[in-house]
């Protein structure tokens, strides 16, 4: 038998340092106040999974749940097809492409908070544009008292804060394309289409897998544009899970329910991350293999 | 299917003012119908270039392109009808094998019958009938390539196929293989086959007619034994031939012409006008002299390798500014002289060639003789 040398266990040491204070310790204290009920800093008891239970069974939560779900699922189907767009539109060379280039992205270096007062203002029917116009033309717009219109208003503010991000991406995705595919499309008479069907969306598939975890994980977390621009309102119609929680732990200082919440929440997102990263790779996994880096 | 006729210069850059902006110089050449050509030339001398204005994929920034008489200069790829290959795969991942082949046809709206007859027979010649309906995106880099190939076949009724080194990527056995094929392809077709490529011996055996490219220039136009027998210009006698050709400095010291002090004792001056002249002779055809023999040279032997079925002798002649090396390619069944020897070489004979200014001088071969 060959002898077993456990001094390679230091050798993970430093790793198993990081990550222990990066994420298993926060990650426990969590996890401490979610089996307790605190009642004040010298009483607590344990109360098992009971604060678990009472979170799943909370109807204020489900529905956070769905408007969440609901949400994620318009930002990628809005800004996934949108940001392609925006990408094969933009110009590939040139003074004018690093002109569009910042243009684009703008909107990206905007402080979250100053997004959601921008279209806090922008929306307002007295002194903003989009506001303003929209009552002149008639239409009776109120993202404060209109549950739809909340929701536009909201899902309007994401699309122009984040599609620029799922643009450049694909930007730089389009961009590594050898120039040989596009040469062999055109001499085997390719239309654009196609050209986009059979050579450009499969070389982005990479870049979009991205592109979709990035948006997805990022939408189903938000909190300061929503917060500002609605404050969740009108009634709940635009309170996602971020908020909900916030409510809950700095609002009502329910600590406990709070917690059990937030391992909830974590592991809902690990789990739709798991569940796309895999679908995403089973969709694409005979392409993975290409990369026919073609020179000259 | 067409003959081609190429009467054009070619700069990326606008407004060329020297030579060296150019990618093409002027140049006029054409294609007949039905000839199996190769562009022959190091990396960067243009010859990528001349392939992508005659498909049609960059546009001559002077000049014309013509098929079969008609100006075409300024049309597509597509409007050219013509099929090209690239020097790395290209192949469309999410498609199988037969759906690849099938591309530029299917865009062309050929009846699906018709279609899969043809991917039938090209995948049969390519060895590939068993792989149709696989994902092209797993194969190997070379099955990839055939795909490529398979692409640049599959029309009948192309103008041109344009190979720009297809075989860059594929094992040395596969190569020979897929070259024979082409060629035969070439018989059975009867298209015209334009094939761009720095390999010589590629260039040699698969082409009727090779263009010597450099530096954006095409210096000779001719058949293999052509360019191996008269080089137009001394870039040809280096490039082609291993080893290339010897080039020594001569001039005329009547009544021979000098060579490295010494003088090869000659009836006539080949070397006709001004400039910087040479005489060129090949290796193959430099060989082992009695000392003082007419048309021979004095030197000493720096090395002598045996290269299998051949050797190869390099041996310095001439004194210090003026020393030269000669090599001779010679048969293993004479006596090799061996290092430090001296040794005469005879140089002068009808396979030798003289240049003016890096330009053969076109003599009669005769007079030449020793």
């Amino acid at each position: 038998m060959k002898p077993v040398n456990q001094k390679a266990w230091l050798l993970i040491l430093p790793v198993v340092l990081c990550v222990a204070f990066s994420a298993v310790l926060p990650l426990m204290t969590v996890v401490n106040y979610s089996v307790q009920d605190i009642i004040s800093p010298e009483r607590r008891v344990f109360v098992g999974t009971e604060w678990f239970k009472s979170v799943m069974r909370d109807e204020d939560l489900q529905g956070a749940l769905l408007r969440q779900i609901g949400f994620s699922l318009a930002v990628l189907l809005v800004e996934i097809p949108l940001g392609i767009g925006l990408a094969l539109s933009m110009p590939a060379k040139g003074a004018r492409s690093s002109a569009v280039l910042v243009m684009v992205a703008i909107s990206l270096l905007i402080p979250w908070n100053v997004v959601g007062t921008i279209w806090q203002i922008y929306g307002r029917t007295d002194i903003g544009l989009m506001g303003a116009a929209l009552a002149k033309l008639g239409i009776d717009y109120s993202y404060t008292g209109n549950a739809t219109d909340a929701w536009f208003t909201v899902l309007l503010m994401d699309v122009w804060h984040w599609t620029p991000l799922v643009a450049l991406l694909c930007f730089a995705g389009l961009r590594a394309i050898p120039d040989a595919y596009y040469q062999a499309a055109r001499i085997d008479g390719a239309s654009k289409f196609a050209v986009f069907r059979f050579i450009q969306l499969p070389k982005l598939r990479g870049v979009l897998m991205i592109a979709v975890l990035l948006r997805f994980m990022d939408s189903f977390m938000i909190y300061t544009e929503p917060f500002v621009l609605t404050g969740g309102g009108p009634g709940n119609a635009t309170t996602f899970l971020s908020q909900y929680l916030t409510q809950k732990a700095v609002g009502q200082f329910d600590l406990g329910p709070a917690a059990a919440f937030s391992l909830i929440y974590f592991l809902i997102i690990l789990l739709l991350c798991f569940i796309l990263y895999n679908w995403m790779q089973r969709v694409g996994q005979d392409a993975a293999t290409t990369e026919g880096a073609a020179h000259g | 299917m067409a003959r081609i006729d190429l009467d054009l210069a070619h700069a990326y850059k606008p407004n060329p003012q020297r030579d060296e902006d150019y990618a093409l110089l002027p140049l006029k050449m054409s294609f007949e119908d039905g000839g199996a050509y190769a562009l022959l030339g190091p990396s960067g001398c243009g010859k990528t270039t001349l392939l992508n204005i005659i498909s049609g994929l960059v546009t001559p920034s002077q000049g014309t392109v013509k098929f079969g008489g008609r100006d075409v200069t300024g049309q597509t790829p597509q409007q050219r009808n013509i099929a090209q290959v690239f020097q790395f795969p290209v192949i469309y991942d999410t498609m199988t094998v037969a759906e690849n082949l099938a591309f530029p046809l299917r865009n062309r709206g050929v009846a699906p019958e018709r279609i899969r007859q043809r991917v039938g027979q090209i995948a049969e010649m390519l060895e590939m009938s068993g792989q149709l309906n696989t994902r092209a995106a797993g194969l190997a880099a070379d099955a990839k390539q055939k795909i490529s190939l398979g692409r640049g076949l599959v029309r009948e009724d192309v103008s041109a196929v344009l190979f720009d080194e297809p075989l860059t990527v594929i094992d040395p056995h596969l190569k020979w293989q897929l070259r024979r094929k082409l060629k035969q392809i070439h018989h059975e077709l009867k298209l015209t086959l334009v094939y761009v490529t720095h390999d010589q011996v590629e260039a040699l055996t698969f082409a009727d007619q090779v263009v010597v490219m450099t530096r954006g220039r095409a210096v000779q136009v001719g058949s293999a034994s052509a360019l191996f027998e008269r080089p137009q210009h001394s870039f040809v006698g280096h490039f082609i031939g291993s080893p290339g050709m010897n080039f020594l400095p001569a001039r005329w010291a009547d009544p021979g012409i000098e060579v490295c002090g010494q003088v090869l004792p000659m009836a006539t001056n080949p070397l006709a006008g001004e400039g910087r002249f040479a005489l060129g002779v090949r290796p193959e055809y430099v060989t082992l002299a009695a000392p003082q023999a007419p048309g021979a040279i004095a030197g000493t032997v720096t090395q002598a390798q045996d290269i299998g079925t051949y050797w190869l002798l390099a041996a310095r002649v001439g004194e210090g500014e003026g020393q030269q090396l000669i090599r001779a390619r010679l048969s293993p069944e004479q006596r090799i002289p061996r290092v430090g020897d001296a040794v005469w070489l005879s140089l002068l004979g009808s396979h030798t060639c003289f240049y003016r200014d890096d330009v053969l001088i076109d003599n009669d071969n005769k007079e030449v003789a020793a």
